[in-house]
């Protein structure tokens, strides 16, 4: 008896310390500016409870033919299209069709303005009718997104120049349109006969994140909800496939993700890389510092941020004109996307870049290289950089 | 709840009767550990006991252990979990007549299922009929699947989460058994209720057959109206191993309503292969399986479902100490380690001609200590890397493991 005792007695303590230990050997978190995902700080317990709602609905939650997938989608749940919440792969792709001008889009009666190029079995997905022009979208990263919302149309007016006043090329315009009906205008807002300066999307068509995430569940995956009950395959009205606090929590969860956070911003050459890029004026759409108006959410009240944008419409020239457009914005103009996150591209991209509007940009200098119209003095001056300077613009845009 | 009742007075009602029984009467009946048997016997290789002249055997398993998991620094902390409890009752009705069943309790999943239920009729020994509830003899681990009989509390993710075991189904076949010198050779031959067209349409967000398994209705009815077949032939020579070649297939969705087609039929096919061998003078005891899946995925529906799948393990169980340990004999302690790998979608993107990821790679060290044969205490340590459909950089995830499972 007295020999088992020390075998059992140690074979106790090593067990004992091992789940006391365990912490330790499980695999680490990867840094916080390595990924994308994750609330902002400063959010309190309900708040927190509410993302982590928002976050399972928005990761977890698949949508099948039971739950309401379909009949036609493109993705079959949020986080498909938004892997890492970072930006989208050409697999989940969107195409849009049928508008033209401002005047509106043309074959709504014709599935559009969203193609849906999947089907649920026993169902055929839509088609692009043949007369109509169209764009394709790589779904963008969701981060930081509750930052842009909070951006006032004051500010965003103040970087607007439609008639180019300070002669630099670049003009820069909002996107008005009309808001949905269960969208309201914010408490700032500065409309212009009827229509409110829209800030979401390629083409700046999305007014708000509920907007675009109740245009996203119907459009994407096939799910209305109280918001919009109109099923984008039958056209119909249907009952509600999807919660309203569901729709809420995942809005909230958009709102509070983080900001991306930048990596090596001390290194000499990012700084080197970073004076470049205002020096050739890269800066002129792509704005470093914007700031919020107050929220009820502290995190995000009264912030200064950095997402490299200016939320409005530039003309990008005929290499990038698909003859599609949404809202006011004519078919050559895009909205200036943020460039916050661009380094960790390729972690939710599946290793490789995917980038400008459709992802045919496979680095980032190609997708610099590709920019036009009002970007093309910016593009020249970057290609008469020389190789150092040009690899250290490279590694600040890496660095974002 | 209604069933958990039952259950309840249904033990209780039998402890009871347990009670006035002689405890000299009960015989612990050694399940065959001849080396002349195959996976496909794994049903009847279990300790039962008898109750003196009765043709009832009774017996079972149960499985719980403690885990620590985290995936990327984020963990849900420490748990302690009871996977199962499983009951077999064993009949000998006449001499070539014999009932069989195994009834699991998953207090996780909520669930108390007839796992097997089975009636054999020896016709001859080279064919036997068995109905009811039966285990479909893909790859191996679907029929022998006793939790003590493993030296990992986690059972294979292939074979349960791709193939999946355990998968029974209601309906019908034959098997049979030749034995010639240190040569074995068995068949089996069922057709079954099958699957359902949850295998591509499921949270899972994968093509997955074990989806099937949440529809309660598949004992029922065959959502397509056609049977699943699946066959087995499985070869054994005694210093060299045991080799299985198995294929399960057939139309899995429900295509036709009221006698209205509304859709296309839509076969799966499954292929598996088993092995398993203890080499002579090591005593190490090697199982392995590998499974190829196929499934005709609608081209306009996602790719999202795959129309390919593949994966398998291997275990190396390593026996290093044999003998008298704490007073139990013949108490042995084996050095473990499982390979694991899951490919859910085998095939490239339609869009960019890249390879899909969706691909599971672990690695499973781990030591167990049996007193006796048929109860063990294992723990381990699972290395896992999971890469999304996109195939980005792969969550890391790592678990300790401490577990107990035993027959009775």
């Amino acid at each position: 008896m007295q020999k088992r005792l020390p075998i059992v007695l140690l074979s106790l303590m090593s067990l004992v310390a091992i789940m006391v230990s365990c912490e330790k050997i499980i695999p680490s978190s990867p840094k916080e500016d390595e990924i994308l995902d994750g609330p902002v700080e400063g959010l309190s317990y309900d708040q927190l409870r509410r993302f982590a709602l928002g976050d399972a609905a928005f990761n977890n939650e698949i949508f099948t033919p039971a739950n309401g997938l379909g009949p036609g989608f493109v993705a079959t749940s949020c986080g498909s299209c938004h892997a890492g919440d970072g930006k989208g792969h050409p697999f989940t792709t969107l195409v849009r069709f049928g508008q033209t001008d401002e005047t509106g889009n043309k074959f709504l009666d014709q599935g559009g303005p969203q193609l849906q190029n999947r089907a649920i079995p026993g169902y055929k997905p839509e088609q692009i009718p043949a007369d109509a022009s169209f764009s394709k979208f790589t779904p963008p990263a969701n981060t930081g997104l509750g930052f842009l919302e909070l951006v006032a149309d004051a500010d965003i007016l103040a970087m607007a120049d439609p008639q180019d006043l300070d002669n630099d090329g670049i003009s820069g315009v909002p996107n008005y349109a009309v808001l949905p009906s269960y969208v309201q205008a914010f408490n700032n807002a500065i409309a212009l006969k009827g229509k409110y300066i829209h800030r979401f999307g390629k083409k700046a068509a999305a007014y708000n994140l509920l907007h675009q995430t109740v245009n996203a569940y119907n459009q994407d995956i096939g799910i209305t909800s109280s918001f919009d009950p109109v099923d984008a395959y039958t056209r119909m009205v249907i009952d509600p496939e999807i919660s309203t606090l569901t729709v809420n929590n995942v809005v909230f969860y958009l709102q509070t993700l983080k900001a991306p956070i930048q990596r090596d911003a001390g290194n000499a050459e990012v700084e080197t890389g970073r004076k470049l890029f205002e020096k050739i004026n890269c800066s002129g759409c792509h704005k470093p510092t914007l700031k919020t108006v107050f929220s009820p959410v502290v995190a995000l009240s009264n912030k200064e941020f950095h997402p490299y944008t200016d939320l409005l419409l530039h003309d990008m020239g005929p290499g990038l004109d698909d003859g599609y457009t949404e809202g006011s914005a004519k078919t050559f103009e895009w909205r200036t996307p943020p460039l916050w996150g661009l380094g960790l591209s390729m972690n939710s991209q599946g290793g490789s870049y995917h980038l400008l509007h459709d992802g045919r940009a496979k680095s980032i200098e190609e997708a610099v290289t590709l920019h036009g119209g009002e970007a093309s003095a910016s593009r020249n001056r970057f290609n008469q950089l020389s190789g150092a300077e040009r690899n250290a613009m490279l590694r600040f845009l890496e660095s974002l | 709840m209604k069933k958990l009742f039952t259950l309840i007075i249904s033990i209780g009602i039998g402890q009871m009767a347990f009670a006035q029984i002689d405890p000299k009467l009960l015989r612990a009946k050694p399940s065959d550990t001849a080396k002349n048997s195959l996976n496909m016997d794994a049903v009847y290789e279990r300790p039962f006991i008898a109750v003196g002249k009765l043709p009832v055997s009774v017996g079972g398993y149960m499985e719980a252990n403690w885990q620590y998991q985290g995936t990327d620094g984020i963990s849900e902390g420490q748990q302690f979990q009871f996977r199962r409890m499983t009951l077999f009752v064993a009949s000998t009705i006449s001499k070539r007549i014999k009932f069989l069943s195994e009834i699991e309790f998953e207090p996780a999943e909520k669930e108390i299922a007839v796992e097997f239920a089975a009636l054999d009729l020896e016709l001859h020994p080279l064919l036997n009929l068995r109905g009811g509830m039966i285990l479909n003899p893909i790859g191996a681990f679907n029929q022998n699947h006793d939790g003590p009989k493993w030296e990992f509390t986690d059972r294979p993710i292939a074979m349960t989460q791709m193939l999946p075991a355990t998968w029974s189904s209601a309906g019908f076949g034959i098997y049979g058994k030749n034995y010639s010198g240190d040569w074995m050779l068995g068949y089996e031959l069922y057709a079954t209720s099958s699957f359902d067209d949850s295998i591509i349409a499921n949270p899972e967000n994968r093509t997955s057959l074990a989806a099937s398994k949440r529809n309660p209705e598949r004992f029922e009815e065959i959502a397509s109206g056609q049977p699943l077949l699946t066959g087995k032939v499985a070869v054994r020579r005694n210093n060299i191993g045991e080799l299985g070649v198995s294929y399960m297939g057939g139309v899995y969705n429900k295509w036709q309503s009221d006698g209205i087609v509304i859709d296309d039929k839509r076969r799966l096919n499954v292929f598996a292969i088993d092995f398993n061998t203890t080499l002579p003078k090591l005593k190490t005891f090697i199982t392995a399986e590998w499974a190829w899946i196929r499934v005709d995925v609608p081209d306009t529906y996602s790719q999202q479902f795959g129309s390919r799948q593949m994966g398998g393990y291997i275990d190396i169980v390593q026996p290093v100490i044999k003998k008298t340990i704490l007073g139990w004999q013949h108490s042995v302690v084996s050095l473990a380690c499982r390979v694991e790998y899951v490919d859910w979608n085998v095939g490239k993107f339609r869009e960019t001609g890249g390879n899909i990821g969706d691909e599971l790679f672990s690695v499973m060290p781990g030591i167990s200590f049996r007193p006796r044969q048929q109860t063990v205490l294992r723990f381990s340590y699972r290395k896992q890397w999971q890469k999304d459909i996109l195939g980005n950089p792969p969550a890391r995830t790592g678990a300790v493991q401490f577990g107990v499972s035993t027959y009775f």
